[in-house]
């Protein structure tokens, strides 16, 4: 049923169409990008022509090479960290939500002092002092910055849920505390989860493309965030190469804009009073 | 006594198209004034959507797909925006279920008061207040709770204060949707008396929705039974008590016990009411009836009979007489 | 109060996080970055200016860390926040105090331009939802929220400051500004008035997309349909009762937003060169000015800490449930 409302719902299949194309893209980026990315060989600054469909980049690189090759980095620190994000998520809303106590008074300030505290500029220091630049610590930056909010938002559910009669009612058979947070609690927050995951992608993939700009993340590394980085050091717009500037950032507006329809149509399918009339 | 409001052929869908839900089937019910007419039924039967679309609150995607409402020569369903505007409280009021929201969370009473009656043309603040004073006294709720927000007050009080909302403008018709069923017996029982009282004083029509039978047997002139969407009985109160007539009315009838009657067995009524989405050919209440005739009942839907003047049934158990079954 | 004690002690909480993440992350890192810089501006500073942020740092201080931790609080609180290294001698504190105003003013604006506009396309969009208006702005405003802040302002930079003129292409601000008079206040507009666009623009998507689907989720609610039973004008039933407790929830939802919009607000000004706190921090980050990120830090996190705080007490002002019971 709730399969169903999904499938069935314009904005779901219009983000997961995209989702899928860029997908794609990452997966077969060897078969389907005309170069290497990183090779420097052809002649710099060519704007479109049948050799080089988005021209080449003020190093001499092929734009639509790059392009293609840059959505596999940018989905994998997009996913991988609305993962790891959703974890801490599940930990600290759900089982902080559900075993209450000083337990939960302590991960809920917690919660709170993270929800404050202005993301970007905390993620802007972290990496300044990371000197291994890379993926990895901006996965890590972007995941300790960003779970606050999802957490506080399965927190009050897992409260709401906990006072229902059929976790009452494994309370008092006597099953397990984890059992019950795995078999009860977990399975009817099951949309949520999923919509504070696309959330949380969303989040991923702008911040990294934030701090990737700024060149905290590994500038010799292909993504769409360090395209905008070198078109920006090389003055790409004011070079005529619009192309190498306006597409990176038009495809991070529209999987940003997939991530968002998803998170925005799952929560439209678990909450009835969101939908469509 | 005139006619007040005539609901006429009434249908009501949610959605649209070939996959719409007919929650509401060819209803004609008529009220006069100074009557109180009951509406019963299970939940879901449609009673409460008969009620909002008689009064044009019906949110989409609920549409009125056929029949009209007429409220004193007018056809209320047709009517501007505007005007419709004017009749609503003024005119007819409204009752909801005694919830929590029923009342702007984050407004004092005193306010909703005040722009109820502003939109209705009162724009001098004493007068507003003299009259929002007046009817607190009315349904007993003492002044002061004017100052309240919704939150502070019991929901005792706060349907009163709904009540006294209704009755601020001096309507003519007030329909009340389960008005009293979230509270208690004794409150509940209060509630029906100043309800009552009042009505006798400023002589107003009550139409009067509820699951509770019993109740409406003790306060309502006429009662109309609906199930899945139909209107399967109408009589007068005292003839409905003594003679239901519907299988359905009178399994009704041993699920709610009049108050003051020996309590036997309560019985619930076996098996649940259909699918709205898949209603069955023949009559919708033909698979829980007792008195199920097989060849007629599951595949005959059948028409409103009048049995005796006033008492009109549609059941196969009672002969079609000549006339449609339209109430005079 | 027990809602605002607590929010006043998360605020002071919080403010000790961010100081304390200041003390702990070089002291964290593998082999201390500071020592690097410190090692790279060896003989351009002072010894003491030196000695000063070997404590800051923990550098080559064989005090222990608690000794260490309290000399670190103790130049917090009198405000030593040291000598910047970029803009030697120039300290800290000079630096951000200079640049404050023009994000406090730039930030200030654009949010509160972005917040009214954007509440009120989502409460527009809410009320005639399923509309095609709807159906229009609803991917627009993902759109919008799915833009990289910086990028959109680069694109913006280039249309209406290189290709078109219209705008000052930005830097030379502070020069310009110092004519004073009107021709300096005009100088001081004609430099925000991209940025501010940008900020606000991308900004707007977000409250859009909140405001709508609170105002969507409070026109179910029975109280709007009462408002509506009541007879009251469309407009007082959309504002008052409909959008007055759907803008709730923006108050709470608030510190995410704005930790957002300041995230996003700090790489515009980037692109801009615009003399505030994000353009400083970039500076600093690229000369590894450590001693400026710190205060930087710290100083945005302490505005955004105020302005969650003034939030809150908004929030308190306008939901009469939490003033009397207190929420947590």
């Amino acid at each position: 049923m709730t399969l169903r409302a999904f499938l069935t719902n314009r904005r779901a299949m219009a983000g997961a169409g995209i989702l899928v194309f860029f997908a794609l893209l990452a997966g077969l980026a060897p078969l389907i990008a005309p170069y290497s990315p990183t090779n420097i060989n052809f002649p710099p600054m060519l704007g479109p022509s049948a050799a080089h469909l988005l021209g080449t980049t003020a190093n001499g690189q092929d734009v639509l090479s790059q392009l293609i090759w840059g959505s596999r980095d940018t989905l994998i620190v997009g996913l991988v960290t609305a993962t790891l994000i959703s974890g801490i998520q599940l930990i600290v809303g759900i089982f902080g939500g559900y075993v209450g106590g000083w337990i939960d008074e302590v991960l809920s300030m917690l919660t709170n002092i993270f929800l404050v505290m202005p993301g970007l500029p905390l993620m802007i220091i972290v990496a300044a002092y990371v000197t291994v630049k890379g993926t990895v610590p901006i996965i890590f930056v972007i995941t300790v910055t960003g779970w606050a909010w999802g957490a506080r938002v399965l927190r009050s559910q897992t409260l709401t849920l906990r006072s229902q009669a059929f976790v009452e009612a494994a309370q008092l058979s006597g099953e397990s505390r984890w059992r019950i947070v795995l078999t009860h609690i977990v399975p009817n927050m099951a949309g949520i989860l999923v919509a504070n995951f696309f959330g949380a992608a969303l989040y991923a993939v702008l911040s990294e493309a934030g701090l990737e700009f700024l060149g905290l993340g590994n500038v010799n590394t292909v993504t769409w965030g360090t395209m905008l980085y070198w078109a920006e050091n090389d003055e790409a717009l004011l070079m005529g190469l619009w192309q190498w500037m306006v597409l990176p950032g038009v495809c991070i507006a529209l999987l940003g804009t997939a991530f968002g329809l998803l998170n925005f149509a799952v929560d439209e399918v678990v909450n009835p009073r969101l939908r469509r009339t | 006594m005139s006619l007040l409001l005539e609901i006429a052929g009434l249908t009501v869908g949610y959605g649209a198209g070939p996959t719409a839900v007919l929650a509401v089937q060819d209803v004609d019910l008529a009220v006069h004034t100074g009557e109180v007419v009951g509406i019963a039924g299970e939940s879901g039967c449609g009673k409460s959507t008969l009620a909002l679309a008689a009064t044009g609150l019906l949110d989409p995607p609920g549409r009125v797909l056929q029949g009209g409402v007429r409220y004193a020569g007018q056809d209320l369903l047709r009517l501007p925006p505007a005007a419709l505007r004017h009749v609503r409280l003024r005119q007819i009021a409204m009752v909801f279920q005694a919830s929590m929201n029923v009342l702007n969370p984050v407004l004092r009473i005193r306010d909703q008061f005040l722009d109820a009656m502003q939109a209705h043309g009162i724009t001098s603040r004493r007068e507003a207040v003299e009259r929002t004073q007046a009817v607190f006294e009315l349904v007993k709720v003492p002044a002061r709770f004017l100052d309240a927000y919704p939150h502070q007050l019991s929901g005792g009080m706060r349907q009163r204060t709904v009540i006294a909302l209704s009755l601020v403008l001096e309507p003519r018709l007030i329909f009340m949707d389960e008005p009293t069923t979230a509270l208690d017996v004794v409150v509940q029982r209060a509630i029906l008396q100043s309800v009552n009282d009042l009505r006798v004083q400023r002589d107003f029509a009550v139409v009067f929705i509820t699951h509770d039978l019993s109740l409406l047997i003790e306060i309502a002139d006429r009662i109309a039974i609906m199930y899945a969407g139909y209107l399967v009985e109408e009589a007068s109160g005292p003839e409905l008590y003594q003679q239901p007539l519907h299988p359905y009315t009178q399994a009704l009838m041993q699920a709610f016990p009049p108050l003051g009657a020996v309590r036997s067995r309560l019985q619930g009524i076996p098996g649940q009411p259909p699918d709205l989405r898949q209603l069955p050919p023949g009559c919708p209440f033909a698979a829980r009836c007792g008195k199920v005739r097989q060849g007629t009942c599951d595949t005959v839907r059948p028409a409103m009979t009048i049995v005796t003047p006033g008492h009109r049934v549609a059941c196969h158990l009672y002969p079609v007489s000549t006339e449609g079954g339209k109430q005079a | 109060m027990r809602y605002l004690t607590r929010r006043v002690l998360v605020l002071l909480l919080t403010g000790w996080a961010a100081l304390t993440i200041n003390f702990v992350l070089p002291r964290l890192m593998p082999g201390n970055p500071a020592e690097v810089m410190l090692a790279r501006f060896q003989g351009r500073l002072s010894p003491r200016a030196l000695a000063a942020l070997t404590v800051e740092f923990g550098v080559h201080t064989h005090q222990s860390l608690l000794a260490q931790y309290v000399a670190y609080w103790g130049h917090m609180l009198t405000g030593n926040f040291g000598l910047s290294l970029t803009y030697y001698p120039a300290s800290v504190a000079q630096m951000v105090a200079q640049a404050f105003p023009w994000t406090l003013g730039l930030v200030g604006i654009s949010t509160l331009i972005a917040f009214i506009l954007g509440t009120g396309i989502g409460i527009a969009a809410a009320w005639r939802h399923g509309s095609r208006l709807d159906g229009v702005l609803l991917p627009v405003s993902l759109l919008l929220n799915s833009m990289p802040y910086f990028w959109f302002a680069l694109l913006m930079l280039y249309l209406f400051g290189f290709v078109l003129g219209w705008f000052p292409v930005g830097g030379g601000l502070n020069l310009a500004h110092q004519a004073g008079g009107w021709a300096g206040l005009g100088a001081i507009i004609s430099h925000a008035i991209l940025p501010a666009a940008t900020i606000t623009i991308t900004a707007a998507g977000g409250w859009v997309l909140t405001m709508r689907n609170n105002m969507v989720a409070i026109l179910g609610e029975d109280f709007v349909k009462f408002a509506r039973a009541k007879g009251l004008p469309d407009r007082v039933v959309e504002f008052r009762y409909a959008a007055r407790n759907a803008i709730l929830p923006n108050f709470t939802g608030f510190a995410m937003a704005i930790g957002f919009v300041v995230g996003g607000a700090l790489l515009t000004e980037i692109v801009f060169s615009y003399p505030g706190l994000g353009y400083l921090l970039y500076e600093a980050v690229l000369n590894l000015d450590y001693p400026l990120m710190q205060a930087i830090f710290l100083f945005i996190s302490l505005a955004v800490l105020v302005a969650n705080f003034l939030a809150d007490l908004a929030y308190i002002l306008l939901d009469p449930r939490v003033r009397a019971v207190g929420r947590s």
